[in-house]
């Protein structure tokens, strides 16, 4: 929150959550303080409903066949974009990842992190089908490719920290081969998910393809996860504990789960936190068969 | 299938037939091919396969498996309960130890002997899957037991080389696998389970389909005569509740399934919150869409291969014909006649293009939504066709101008029953194609190259067959979206799922 001169009162930011493009209000009409890390009430965050996921599911689902359908080089353009916005306002996100306990440097280096990761996934746009499809040297005349496809809209639940670079993390992958999504942020700490939906509008990132949501995971989770129109639900960033329950959920429709990463997930280690595996869970592999003759 | 199995008959008459060009100077005469098969010598009563050798199961039970196009009963197999599977998985756990540990080069030997003993006992195998199941013998010789010889020919080769496989990932074995396969393909599904499981270092308790058990206890004897290491393979052979105790059994790293979307459904319901990896290869209701430029007479052995290969026991089969409308009449004619050159009968007879329904069981589960088509109003045609008197038959059926509400054209049937209708514009066909829960396979027929990547792009399905169907290879990719299941059989993207560091 900015300081403002002595004569001057301040405008604050409204935080409200990310649909479709737009920024609604929770159709709950609730909001819940976000506080820093010594109780200091920040500012009212959107508690998101069951039926803001309803509106944010179906805003993904409207936007996922045109952006799949954008080539990866365009998908590829636009997560640059979103790592240039971010890196011009990576001040913000230091300050805001600051009231969470982040020393500066620290919190620099978060903001850091997230913009490189960005960028790093934006290069896979046009080069993941490269390495995930193959034409396969079947036994008889024909012509037989596999290509990796977006497997349709995710639903993501953020770590709770790191606040943004747990949420770049999983976004990234999922989106840059053409899935739309569903994020429910951390709760705790939902300022930087709400500034980066600023940052995701501003990158020439069509409505809808990333949906964001803040407010008590438990309004929203377990719906998403039973959701019919579901295609995977992303609980990498998540705990344990809720796993019986969102896998129950999911099978109602066979959606596919990606599960908790182990306790003390190192987000900031590059090595194991950005690989093209963790895009391949968002995928479905097409094989297509036509015969060779005259 | 192979190309001949069902398209080189398109002539042949169904019976005694006046030759009409030869202004009726003779008749032919149809004379049946029966398969001989005293080769194949059934046991009085199977064992559970555990840790290398038969052993008696724990409930001391057996139950029989028959001949389903007899109903006669083959012999009696060991009724495998939860104490079985603890004991197999426990012998599966032994065997990790070594197997995991041997070198690649060493395990793909194994599979490589594997795939040439399949060869060399082939028609043993074919006869043994005909009588068990029901299938037609041209198909069992022609189409499962040589793929089936050619997956663990395939993923042999892997075995030494999985570093080459995916780019920077270090290649892990899960552990113990649970298998679970169905009774359509018995031999081909084990191998389609087996071979990579075997060939990325994780050993395998595997629990054949209740009323198919006979094909995968020779294999477990073919895998000892192949000299495997003790409880590498475990066959566990028994009905839905030992397939429940395997999935689950606490010392099950990994669950195979492959079967109907609602078991599917079950497991992974059983499996939530418990780590243990899953992939499902489900149920399908697989669209086939003929374009009016189509080679119409193609298209017509396409479609139906597409539906009565196998008696239609397929996920993937082509149950739901989309024929564009301005030639959906003539099309419609050139298939009620094949239709009518279709042989149904003896699956030992080498003519047979449709045997056996597998079981009672399928074949009440065919007649009640069939009824339920005729009782929604649906035109039904069925040649002209005469069923043995004893053992489980089905006519094959098509359903004319069907609704997409309609049960016949949303629920699997999973077996020779084909419901049609009709579409104007390719956005049309895709919007129909796309109008199910399922997203396993489907098929385009048209001469238009353009037309075939537009509609393949659209398609929401794992595998698309353009102006082919039902076409199958070890090195292709086999499964399917949403509630066709998750995880991929076949080819390079098979190893994944045996393999750590993907979900």
């Amino acid at each position: 929150m900015a300081t403002s001169s002595s004569s001057r009162l301040d405008v604050r930011k409204t935080y409200k959550l990310f649909i479709g493009g737009a920024f609604p209000r929770s159709e709950s009409g609730r909001t819940y303080p976000a506080t820093d890390n010594d109780g200091n009430v920040l500012a009212r965050m959107a508690e998101g409903s069951r039926k803001d996921l309803r509106d944010a599911m179906k805003a993904a689902r409207s936007a996922q066949s045109g952006w799949a359908a954008r080539t990866g080089y365009n998908r590829a353009q636009i997560l640059y974009r979103a790592a240039e916005m971010l890196e011009d306002r990576a001040d913000t996100f230091v300050a805001q990842l600051g009231y969470g306990g982040l020393s500066k440097p620290q919190a620099r280096r978060e903001v850091e992190q997230s913009i490189d990761r960005l960028v790093w996934y934006a290069g896979w746009g046009d080069k993941y089908a490269q390495i995930m499809g193959n034409l396969n040297p079947v036994a008889g005349p024909f012509f037989n490719i596999s290509t990796p496809e977006p497997a349709g809209v995710v639903g993501t639940i953020a770590p709770e920290t790191p606040a943004l670079l747990g949420l770049v993390s999983r976004m990234a992958p999922a989106i840059i081969v053409g899935n739309t999504m569903v994020l429910v942020a951390s709760h705790r700490w939902p300022m930087p998910a709400v500034t980066f939906s600023e940052v995701l509008a501003t990158a020439d990132l069509p409505g809808g393809v990333v949906n964001i949501l803040t407010g008590p995971k438990a309004n929203t989770v377990p719906v998403m996860a039973a959701h019919m129109d579901l295609n995977v639900i992303d609980a990498f960033g998540h705990t344990q504990d809720d796993m019986a329950m969102i896998e129950t959920n999911a099978a109602h429709s066979v959606t596919r789960v990606v599960r908790p990463a182990a306790d003390g997930f190192a987000w900031n280690d590059d090595r194991v936190a950005r690989s093209p595996y963790m895009i391949a869970d968002f995928t479905e592999i097409k094989t297509i068969w036509h015969p060779k003759g005259m | 299938m192979t190309d001949s199995a069902m398209t080189d008959k398109a002539d042949t008459p169904p019976g005694p037939v006046a030759a009409a060009d030869d202004g009726g100077l003779f008749e032919l005469e149809y004379v049946t091919s029966t398969e001989a098969t005293d080769i194949v010598g059934i046991a009085d009563r199977y064992e559970l396969f555990i840790g290398g050798g038969f052993r008696k199961p724990a409930s001391k039970e057996y139950f029989e498996t028959i001949n389903p196009a007899t109903e006669e009963v083959l012999t009696s197999v060991a009724a495998g309960s939860s104490r079985d599977i603890d004991r197999a998985v426990g012998a599966a756990r032994d065997g990790f130890e070594t197997w995991s540990a041997l070198p690649g080069s060493e395990r793909a030997k194994y599979l490589f002997r594997i795939a040439r003993l399949l060869q060399e006992r082939g028609r043993e195998f074919a006869l043994l899957e005909t009588l068990d199941g029901g299938k037609p013998i041209r198909e069992a010789r022609d189409f499962d037991v040589p793929t089936a010889a050619a997956h663990f020919f395939y993923y042999a080769g892997w075995a030494d080389k999985l570093e080459y496989a995916f780019p920077g990932l270090d290649p892990k074995p899960l552990g113990v696998a649970g298998q679970i396969i169905p009774w359509n393909f018995p031999l081909l599904m084990l191998a389609w389970k087996i071979a990579p499981a075997l060939a990325t270092g994780n050993t395998i308790v595997l629990k054949p389909a209740e009323t198919t058990p006979l094909t995968a206890l020779l294999f477990a004897e073919l895998a000892a005569e192949a000299g495997l290491p003790d409880g590498v393979l475990n066959v566990v052979t028994g009905d839905g509740a030992t397939g429940a105790a395997l999935v689950d059994h606490q010392g099950v790293d990994k669950v195979a399934f492959t079967g109907s979307t609602e078991v599917g459904k079950a497991i992974q319901s059983s499996l939530a919150g418990t780590g243990r990896h899953l992939t499902l290869e489900l149920g399908g209701k697989a669209p086939h869409i003929v374009f009016d430029d189509a080679a119409l007479d193609q298209a017509v052995e396409g479609v139906v291969n597409g539906i009565f290969f196998n008696q239609g026991h397929v996920c993937c089969a082509g149950s739901r014909l989309l024929i564009q409308e301005s030639v959906s009449e003539v099309f419609v004619d050139k298939l009620k006649r094949r239709l009518s050159t279709l042989r149904v009968g003896d699956p030992l007879d080498k003519n047979t293009d449709v045997g056996a329904i597998n079981s009672r069981a399928q074949l009440d589960r065919i007649t009640e939504l069939v009824e339920a088509g005729r009782s929604e109003g649906t035109e039904i045609f069925q040649p002209a066709c005469a069923l043995p008197d004893r053992g489980f038959w089905f006519t094959p059926t098509l359903f004319l101008d069907v609704a997409q509400s309609s049960r016949i054209a949303r629920e699997e049937i999973f077996g020779p029953v084909l419901s049609i209708s009709t579409f104007r514009t390719p956005a049309e066909a895709v919007e129909k194609a796309n109008n199910t829960p399922y997203g396993l396979s489907a098929g385009v027929w048209t001469n238009k190259g353009s037309r075939i990547l537009w509609m393949a792009d659209r398609l929401k399905a794992g595998v698309v067959w353009a102006n082919t169907f039902n076409k199958f290879d070890p090195a292709s990719p086999f499964g399917g979206y949403q509630e066709s299941g998750f995880g991929r059989e076949g080819g390079r993207h098979g190893l994944l799922p045996y393999l750590q560091g993907t979900h």
